[in-house]
């Protein structure tokens, strides 16, 4: 199984499938469905160094092949999270990563600095993408200026894996790639949701109580392709890309893109086992067309 | 254990021009999961181009002779208008058992009410069937638009006693739920509702103001159904819980319906 494995910074994967955070839980909710030990990681829930109680429902919208969220960052904090949550976790046989998000960039901070001595959280992501809170989250990932003064913050009480959540909501990605790269970080992740609307026809309101949401799913994948081959063509740290995968193939389509890790996100909701059927594909893929390591695919388009 | 799986069609049955009756088996004669009154199913949809996500659908009825699961089903845009359209011998992937139940009274002499609006009559056939089953003598409240909206009645007095209303007054007593003599002429020690929402809070209302145990279940748009995607909430005295595994059944107690 060697030829799967990906280094991500200090991070070893044993295979390049991870599942997206905001989708997955803590993990343990897919247990039922599938062995949480073949997956390469698990990005858990968004943290936050404060509880949240998130928005006010509605928060979902459907749309054509994706959804719109519209959740805020619902959680219980980081105290909650290192003394209930991570003592559930700590025996998965796979890498558990916390996605961090915050208002300040001192929650952030002190957020990331709570979870450096946990054993088996090995990286951290850095959402500086959440389009659905009202202060901070994406704020952050829109300028380059923010984004780099909040990894610089973080990196310098943080010195396991760094991998920032880039957000698609800019005008230049790349920009802010190479802001975030310069400040230290290890990794980038990319996309999070786009901002989107939805609208009631017959009530004349919009669907999300926030009116605004986070678009995600197949929809959005070409957008994504193209922000990590765009990324992949500005920065030498790896690019961990995500953005609709529903099927082996996309996942293909990402690597070559330049992405060295994926992520599923919103297509585990549709079938949660969907990461095992795509690590597969991926193996035969590889033995169709006798690629002897999974990194001689990143961006060899 | 929460289980994704393909089942066989063995029925479709339009009952009437909205709703549909399906019902499912599993290949190769292998048991069904158990599944408690109150849980829901996920069922994929197929050939939609406008359906992405799942449907939350109600467990109707479980037929253990028969190794069938019951759903019945409301068209309501593109996705449940492809499910009705499924033929007999066609695979339905589902994912289930999902959510919580109702609960099991604990004196043999409560006098139950389960009260059902619309589609949510579905669970209330089940869990009556269960309770029958347990040694108890429920009582069905259905209510609909009209005669030809109310659904599986010989099936549901099966089980207990009927009553009904009507909007337009073609059967039972004309009005809502709420307007039904059985509840100023017989006194209840439990009631279980489901419905539209605005009939589920008149129901909580009754009951908090008689002092009834009161079990809601609900039905928040969800995106997965099994607790993490924190789409389906409902603010709780506990804070946003998800209908999806803390519900979908609620004791109004918990509920912020009440005061």
């Amino acid at each position: 199984m060697d030829k799967l494995k990906v280094n991500i910074g200090n991070l070893e994967l044993k295979n390049p499938v991870m599942t997206a955070s905001g989708t997955f839980g803590y993990g343990v909710e897919y247990s039922d469905f599938i062995d949480l030990s073949k997956l390469g990681g698990i990005f858990v829930k968004g943290t936050t160094l404060h509880a949240r109680q998130g928005n006010a429902y509605p928060r979902m919208a459907e749309t054509p092949a994706g959804m719109l969220n519209a959740v805020g960052l619902q959680n219980k904090g980081v105290d909650y999270f290192v003394s209930h949550i991570y003592p559930e976790l700590k025996d998965i046989d796979t890498n558990i990563i916390v996605n961090v998000s915050g208002s300040t960039i001192e929650d952030y901070a002190e957020c990331a600095a709570r979870l450096t001595d946990l054993d088996k959280i090995p990286a951290i992501e850095l959402n500086i993408s959440c389009p659905n809170v009202k202060e901070g989250g994406m704020a952050f990932g829109t300028s380059v200026c923010s984004a780099a003064e909040v990894v610089k913050a973080v990196r310098s009480v943080y010195n396991k894996t760094l991998i920032v959540k880039l957000s698609p909501n800019v005008t230049d990605i790349t920009e802010i790639a190479k802001a975030v790269e310069a400040e230290g970080a290890d990794a980038v992740s990319l996309i999070n949701t786009l901002l989107g609307m939805s609208i009631d026809i017959n009530k004349r309101k919009p669907v999300l109580s926030t009116i605004t949401g986070g678009l995600s799913g197949p929809c959005v994948k070409p957008v994504a392709i193209r922000m990590v081959w765009q990324t992949y063509n500005a920065i030498k740290i790896p690019i961990i890309g995500m953005g609709g995968i529903s099927s082996w193939q996309d996942a293909i389509e990402f690597i070559l893109a330049g992405s060295s890790a994926i992520q599923i996100g919103t297509y585990n909701f549709i079938d949660p086992t969907i990461s095992e059927k795509v690590l597969i594909g991926i193996q035969q893929y590889m033995e169709k067309y006798k690629v002897t390591h999974i990194s001689d695919l990143v961006g060899q388009i | 254990m929460k289980k994704m799986l393909d089942l066989i069609v063995t029925e479709n049955n339009q009952l009437n021009q909205n709703y549909f009756l399906l019902k499912l088996t599993t290949p190769n004669n292998e048991k069904l999961p158990e599944m408690l009154p109150g849980q829901f199913v996920e069922v994929r949809v197929d050939n939609s181009t406008s359906t992405f996500l799942r449907r939350p659908i109600s467990v109707n009825f479980v037929d253990t002779e028969k190794n069938e699961l019951w759903l019945l089903i409301q068209v309501i845009g593109d996705g449940t208008r492809q499910l009705s359209l499924c033929k007999i011998g066609e695979i339905v992937n589902l994912l289930l058992p999902l959510g919580n139940s109702f609960s099991m009274p604990q004196n043999k002499n409560s006098e139950l009410l389960l009260i059902g609006g619309g589609v949510g009559t579905a669970p209330m056939l089940y869990w009556g069937k269960i309770l029958k089953d347990a040694g108890f003598k429920p009582n069905f409240l259905l209510g609909a638009r009209s005669a030809k909206d109310l659904l599986q009645l010989e099936d549901f007095s099966k089980y207990g006693e009927v009553y009904t209303t009507t909007e337009d007054g073609t059967a039972g007593e004309k009005g809502f739920v709420t307007n039904h003599s059985i509840l100023q002429n017989k006194d209840f020690t439990h009631i279980y509702t489901c419905g539209p929402k605005p009939m589920m809070m008149a129901v909580a209302k009754y009951a908090n103001q008689k002092n009834i145990e009161c079990e809601v279940s609900l039905e928040n748009t969800m995106a997965c159904g099994f607790g993490v995607c924190l789409c389906c909430v409902e603010g709780t005295k506990n804070g946003n819980l998800c209908v999806c595994t803390e519900g979908p059944v609620f004791n109004i107690n918990d509920l912020k319906w009440i005061n």
